[in-house]
């Protein structure tokens, strides 16, 4: 029997009785960080990095039973060896280090190698498995350089501000929004956030992460002046009444989707930022390669495409199921789930 | 190179109007007059033709990435665009070139077409090794003949107006017709001195909006002016100095094609008609399937001549001895077009088109219900002291098209493909059959393909279904399992030897998804055929 293994639960180790990332109620669950479709409510015992504590429990609710490991740290379970390293992904987000017997498995969860000044950087963790995302999992997907994409947005505010309108950056609540504000030149202008973001900012500040201020919207006049304020937004604010209050404005999307013309023009804004929390391909590549594991399992996103091009690189690679697998999911810019669940990051979003 | 890249992409990506027209005072105020003609030649609609195969660009494209063939086509597939997959799967270029603009297409472009395959690959692969990403794309758009650029002609003569200062109406003008992007030509164009004239040039075609919902709401009947609304080729005879010109809305010389208008022209004044070519024997109109013999056929012979004669229905009047009459009122340029057209002695080939009177809104309805018996597609409106104005401006501008509702079909979806543009990520693009009896057994045809006409909601829906129901997939083309049902809308309908179901549809589009209905429920040939008659 394999160490982990898809049960309709969600990936679990039999071994240790516990499941990584479950999409069912279980008894105890391994979580590699809070977005919505790894950290569901509802398991009766969570386990997760020390940084995740403050954005899982605005998740999960305040009497969720989350135990934390800082990262590197060992917990025995049942005599199974469960470890977390930094996956670069969101404030918190681990990639899950299991060890039994002296095999080794390392399930990513959502990983990216990229700068990003919110979160502790990719950690590659050497091992026998290594589970990989596949999100961005095609050759089109390169990010550019932290300086040139912020760079760009900088520069299409400070524009708009010349220009004597506001910006209206859409962005996920979580992990993307924050990264944004991090990430971007306060002295343009003012900056304000969505409540659904705020929220995030608070637990972020929280964690000790330091971001420039924000005001909430809805905490200024609704006549205010907005035209030289950046304002941070969830997708789901895009066409919504909540908008009119910036007057003039001009409005852009940052999500690694935005690579792709069609998808830009489909999100009908009036610029795409391309930034993404995922890996992009020659990061995928390069973190399986590092890993050296014998065997890499795919999950989340460009599946098929990935196992086949490994196996031809000549690595062991298979697919693993997921609840959330389907191509329609990870092509659709997460349109219509967003507008749901604005912050929610799954094969359909970010 | 790099110049009209950004241009380009700030045309493509923009949405405002006000956005565009910057870029492109942006462009032109700093091109050399070598590169802007080149600019203003792709910006008005021309494009170069195709000068790699695809499936070589396919090839190149891999090669040059380092990845297999397949994974180059997924890439292709998760894209829907060619270029842009081109451009983003390539890695980072070596050198970026600094060539401008005309050197990229006289010295390179145009050569490409005349190379042999080695030469082709290997120029191919040094271009895109000097391109950074977004050049790439755009010179993709050049070599694979798939150029388009999202802008209308009116923005990029408001740009050259702004920039040099001449009234938008003399760029206009001065670009119709068969333009040709040299330096002098781009400098006549931009230059206040009124230069030695082409007698050949046409005027800017003014186009008409559909008209949705009735006509009530346009006011009273009397300002009005309705005439039918012919299926052929709407064209511009413009004759100067006693010699005579025809030119397509393509802005295409048509004139070798249609020698019967040019002798009819012989007794015809100086000026500029607007109107349509139709198919006409025997007093009356043909269906535009028989016009479809003459397109394309220069000098045709007596056969066809004989066989299929045409008319010029003349609609308007622009010019009229050397003077523009584009300001005037309806009314008025109507009665100087009645005197030159009754002018002309035994004259049955230049027409005048009909008014359709009417004294109550109500009364036209009426009227315009004999549109198909007549062979029309319904009526057009104008307001009779509506100017001629130029391409399709704002709905102000008094003239419509009331279109009658098109015939109707159920069809089956069977394939689907990627739409283009906005949507290049989603299944959009669909072919549907209808039952026809081969032998004993029932079968499903392919009959028309269409991709307009669903809101982004059906879409989507059709979009998934589409993903979980593909039997097959070949290049870009999934097999869907038959089972949803549309109603198709289309304007006309002809027999055709090369369509597997043996007849052609003119526009066909979606009108909505029929979910009540079965896949039996769908329309047979035999069904429709019978609309063969009907037009
Ligand atoms: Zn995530
Ligand atoms: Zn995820």
């Amino acid at each position: 029997m394999a160490l982990l293994e898809h049960t309709p639960r969600g990936l679990y180790c039999a071994a240790g009785d516990f499941y990584v990332d479950p999409w069912r109620p279980v008894s105890r669950a391994v979580i590699t960080h809070a977005h919505a479709d790894h950290a569901r409510p509802g398991h009766a015992a969570y386990l997760a990095s020390a940084p995740a504590i403050g954005v899982l429990k605005t998740r999960l609710g305040a009497h969720a039973h989350i135990d934390t490991v800082a990262y590197g740290e060992t917990r025995q379970l049942n005599g199974v060896a469960v470890s977390l390293y930094p996956a670069g992904h969101v404030l918190g987000s681990a990639q899950v280090r299991i060890e039994y017997r002296g095999e080794v498995w390392v399930v990513s969860g959502d990983y990216k190698l990229d700068y990003d000044p919110t979160c502790d950087a990719f950690e590659s963790i050497r091992c026998d498995t290594f589970v990989s995302e596949s999100t961005f999992g095609l050759p089109i997907y390169r990010w550019q350089t932290h300086d040139a994409l912020f760079g760009a947005i900088n520069h299409w505010w400070s524009a708009n501000a010349a220009a004597g309108r506001a910006s209206v950056l859409f962005g996920y609540a979580f992990g993307k929004a924050q990264r944004i504000l991090k990430s971007v030149d306060p002295t343009i202008g003012p900056i304000f956030c969505h409540g659904a973001v705020e929220v995030l900012n608070r637990s972020y500040r929280d964690a000790g992460v330091v971001l420039p201020e924000t005001q909430m919207v809805s905490e200024v006049d609704r006549k205010f002046d907005y035209s030289r304020a950046l304002i941070v937004a969830p997708p789901s604010a895009q066409g919504t009444p909540w908008m009119k209050r910036f007057g003039d404005y001009s409005d852009a999307f940052a999500s690694g989707w935005m690579a792709i013309r069609g998808a830009r023009r489909q999100r009908n804004v009036d610029q795409g930022f391309v930034l993404s929390d995922h890996a992009d391909w020659p990061s995928l590549l390069k973190a399986i390669h590092a890993s050296e594991a014998e065997r890499v399992l795919i999950t989340h996103g460009q599946v098929p495409v990935m196992v086949r091009y490994l196996r031809e690189q000549g690595i062991e690679a298979d697919a693993l199921e997921t609840e959330f697998e389907g191509e329609g999911g990870a092509e659709n810019d997460g349109s219509t789930a967003a507008a749901v669940i604005p912050d929610q990051d799954s094969a359909s979003a970010v | 190179m790099k110049a009209f890249a950004y241009l380009y992409i700030a045309l493509d990506s923009s949405t405002r109007t006000n956005d565009k027209v910057a870029a492109l005072v942006d462009y032109f105020s700093a091109a050399q007059a070598e590169d802007a003609c080149w600019a203003v030649y792709f910006l008005i609609g021309n494009r170069p033709r195709q000068a790699v195969p695809s499936r070589k660009l396919h090839e190149y494209a891999a090669e040059a990435a380092g990845l297999p063939l397949w994974l180059f086509e997924e890439s292709y597939d998760a894209v829907g665009d060619l270029a842009e997959t081109i451009a983003l799967i390539l890695p980072p270029p070596v050198e970026v070139s600094c060539l401008p603009l005309h050197d990229w297409i006289a010295g390179r472009l145009l050569p490409l077409r005349q190379l042999d395959d080695t030469q082709k690959k290997q120029a191919v692969f040094s271009y895109w090794n000097e391109l950074n990403p977004g050049e790439r794309f755009v010179f993709n758009k050049l070599i694979t003949g798939g150029f388009r650029v999202g802008v209308s002609q009116l923005l990029v003569v408001r740009a050259l107006a702004q920039i040099s200062g001449v009234d938008a109406k003399v760029i206009s003008h001065r670009l119709a017709g068969d333009w040709q992007p040299t330096a002098e030509n781009y400098a006549t164009l931009v230059s206040k001195a009124t230069a030695s004239f082409d007698i050949s040039k046409p005027y800017p075609f003014f186009l008409a909006h559909p008209l949705e919902g009735g006509p009530e709401a346009l006011g009273d009947i009397g300002d009005w002016h309705a005439e039918w609304k012919w299926d052929g080729i709407r064209a511009q005879l413009v004759k100067r100095e006693g010699e005579v010109f025809l030119w397509s809305r393509g802005d295409e010389l048509v004139s070798p094609q249609f020698p019967e208008l040019l002798t009819a022209a012989v007794s015809l004044a100086d000026c500029v008609l607007d109107g349509e070519i139709l198919p006409h024997k025997d007093g009356a109109v043909m269906p535009f399937a028989a016009l479809q013999k003459r397109l394309g056929r220069k000098n045709p012979g007596k056969k066809i001549l004989a066989d299929t004669p045409v008319i010029f229905l003349a609609y308007d009047v622009l010019e009229s001895a050397g003077t523009d009459l584009r300001d005037l009122p309806l009314v008025e340029r109507r009665a100087i077009l009645h005197q030159l057209i009754y002018s002309i002695p035994n004259n049955t080939v230049l027409q005048l088109s009909d008014i359709v009177r009417a004294p109550s809104w109500a009364t036209l309805t009426i009227a315009r219900e004999e549109s198909r018996q007549r062979g029309t597609e319904g009526l057009m409106l104008k307001r009779r002291d509506s100017i001629y104005g130029v391409g399709r401006v704002k709905a102000k501008s008094g003239w419509w098209k009331w279109k009658v509702a098109p015939m109707t079909v159920d069809a089956v979806l069977v394939y689907a493909q990627r739409g283009h543009g906005k949507r290049a990520s989603l299944y959009s693009d669909y072919t549907f059959a209808i039952w026809k009896t081969i032998g004993e057994k029932k079968e499903l045809v392919p009959f028309a393909k269409a991709y307009s006409g669903l809101s982004n909601e059906e879409i989507a829906t059709v979009d998934a279904f589409i993903r979980k129901n593909t039997l097959e997939k070949f290049g870009p083309v999934r097999t869907v399992k038959a089972e949803l049902v549309f109603e198709l809308g289309f304007e006309g309908i002809q027999r055709s030897n090369r369509h597997k179901s043996g007849v052609a549809v003119r526009f066909p589009r979606m009108l909505r998804m029929r979910t009540d209905k079965k896949i039996e429920d769908a329309d047979s040939l035999d069904s429709i055929l019978h609309l063969l008659d009907r037009f």
